[in-house]
């Protein structure tokens, strides 16, 4: 049968699916954009303080660690600061990536009904947790007011470890919900992973005290970069020099490509497993 | 009796001469599944080590060859398990055969089971938005249908108020009128026309009425056999997966009836 039209599907076409998959996210931007608006507003739509929260979770959490560890770590100078800019790079990793596994199991229910780019779950998962790093960058500022720590203009740097731990996130948010999607166990043990793997990070504690013999351990753990980078203008106040930027870059092209080709060549399967 | 083979060598001759707008060239669907529920890592790398991954396949679509044509309406009918519903998935993409070839020439609106996608906690119009964009529409293109799909889902007065405080008629209304809001090229209706009470029935078919005579594509999957009749030009008969009969409506539902005393 001959059509003269140009088709607007067809299943035969193959094109590559990590390709057209970007083409048709690109279509569906306006869907990208009310699930991001959905997460950020229906969150706190019952609450008196609203978005308020997403600035009171790690002021709360940073409060209570400096309560508990300030006496332990009495070395780190304006430890509050140290732990805060610590945190935010570690909220977003996990609350990225668990929102990334959830989005696509509970939008298994939807791609059962409707077509949908698949890759769409994770990037507003994604999404929603970079409008909320840059909201909570808002109390860090004020922390650092409050301590009179020194801002240096070398906080210019920050879209650049952010951009990085942004792509590294995606692409780990999308590689562990493929893996969710055929293993539900997977979403119970990441959260054992997340608790272990935030301990392995330095995190609430200062670098220093990490064993000599188990650095070059450290230094294979991709947010052991991500959070450095992040900190080192904002408490350091210097810019990172080449040989930290590098290892950084690496994991999250690394890991922004291996997991944007695994999840695209699984998407014609989401819609059977789920 | 006239089969899938007869429809594809005797068009009907209205249909001969009319632009096909969705193809199904020798459609197969195999699911596969698991004689036993597999779930964790363990269990898997075991069993795929001793070799004893085992998968039922079953067939929910076996080689089925059907061309849609511009501006028709097409029921499809069968008993339950006959693979109607696996045919309209692999129509609205939502799957992709297993064997064979689904073309689409027209942008689809599928129907299926209203207010998906909805979420509790935000208001009406907020959902409108997010459900525009479920089906694919872009900003302008809501803002454009917003006032109409308001006053077609009666709801004027409770659009800015969470639809968790909706009932389940509302909540049917208001998801009809957004996946009706712009005049869809193909429409897909499953089981839908049993929503909502009398009047709002009567406004849905109008509605669809309207549409067909604008040029839309509807496709109706019911267990309605007399409303289908009524709808219909055509109708598509499933029987485990194979296209059993394709033509007239009251031929094929009058085959159907005696098939399934």
């Amino acid at each position: 049968m001959t059509n003269p039209a140009k088709p607007i599907y067809d299943s035969a076409a193959h094109a590559l699916p990590a390709l057209s998959e970007l083409r048709e996210l690109r279509q569906y931007r306006f869907l990208l954009f009310q699930l991001i608006r959905r997460d950020l507003v229906a969150r706190y739509k019952r609450s008196i303080l609203g978005v308020a929260w997403t600035m009171l979770n790690p002021l709360g959490t940073m409060l209570i660690m400096t309560l508990v560890f300030s006496n332990l770590f009495k070395s780190v100078e304006s430890y509050p600061v140290y732990i805060l800019s610590g945190l935010i790079v570690w909220n977003f990793f996990s609350q990225g990536t668990n929102a990334a596994m959830v989005g696509l199991i509970w939008g298994g229910s939807l791609m059962q009904r409707i077509y949908l780019p698949r890759t769409i779950f994770g990037v507003s998962a994604i999404g929603t947790a970079l409008v909320n790093l840059l909201i909570s960058l808002i109390p860090l500022t004020l922390v650092m007011l409050i301590t009179g720590t020194h801002i240096s203009l070398t906080v210019l740097f920050l879209p650049v470890p952010i951009l990085l731990l942004t792509a590294f996130t995606l692409g780990f948010g999308l590689l562990l919900s493929a893996l969710a999607i055929y293993f539900p166990d997977v979403a119970e043990m990441y959260q054992i992973l997340l608790t272990a793997w935030m301990y392995l990070t330095p995190i609430i504690y200062p670098e220093e005290i990490i064993p000599e013999r188990f650095l070059g351990l450290y230094r294979l753990n991709p947010m052991y970069w991500m959070v450095k980078l992040f900190r080192l203008p904002i408490y350091y106040g210097r810019i990172p020099t080449m040989t930290e930027i590098a290892p950084a870059l690496a994991w999250a092209i690394g890991f922004l490509i291996v997991g944007w080709l695994f999840f695209t060549s699984k998407s014609d399967e989401y819609a059977y497993r789920v | 009796m006239l089969t899938a083979s007869d429809v594809y060598a005797n068009p009907p001759p209205a249909a001969a001469a009319r632009e096909p707008i969705v193809l199904l060239e020798n459609v197969s669907v195999q699911y596969r599944v698991p004689k036993e529920r597999i779930g964790t890592f363990k269990e898997y790398a075991i069993r795929a080590l001793q070799r004893r991954l085992q998968f039922m396949k079953f067939l929910a679509l076996k080689d089925v060859n059907l061309t849609i044509y511009r501006g028709e309406v097409i029921g499809i009918i069968g008993n339950n398990g006959a693979g109607k519903s696996t045919m309209l998935k692999v129509i609205s993409r939502v799957l992709r055969p297993t064997i064979g070839r689904v073309v689409l020439y027209g942008k689809i609106a599928p129907l299926l089971e209203l207010g998906a996608g909805f979420h509790p906690e935000l208001s009406g119009r907020e959902n409108v938005y997010l459900n525009g964009a479920l089906l694919g529409y872009n900003q302008a293109e809501m803002d454009e249908v917003f006032e109409s799909i308001v006053d077609f889902a009666e709801l004027r007065d409770f659009i800015d108020a969470p639809v968790r405080t909706y009932s389940s008629g509302m909540y049917a209304r208001l998801g009809f009128a957004v996946a009706t809001a712009r005049i869809p090229e193909i429409l897909i209706v499953d089981e839908i026309l049993s929503v909502g009470d009398e009047s709002f029935q009567k406004k849905s078919n109008e509605l669809m009425q309207s549409f067909q005579k604008q040029g839309t594509t509807v496709l109706i999957v019911s267990h309605n056999l007399t409303k289908i009749q009524e709808m219909c030009q055509r109708v598509a008969w499933l029987s485990r997966g194979e296209l059993k009969m394709v033509g007239d409506p009251t031929q094929v539902v009058q085959a159907y009836r005696e098939d399934n005393p």
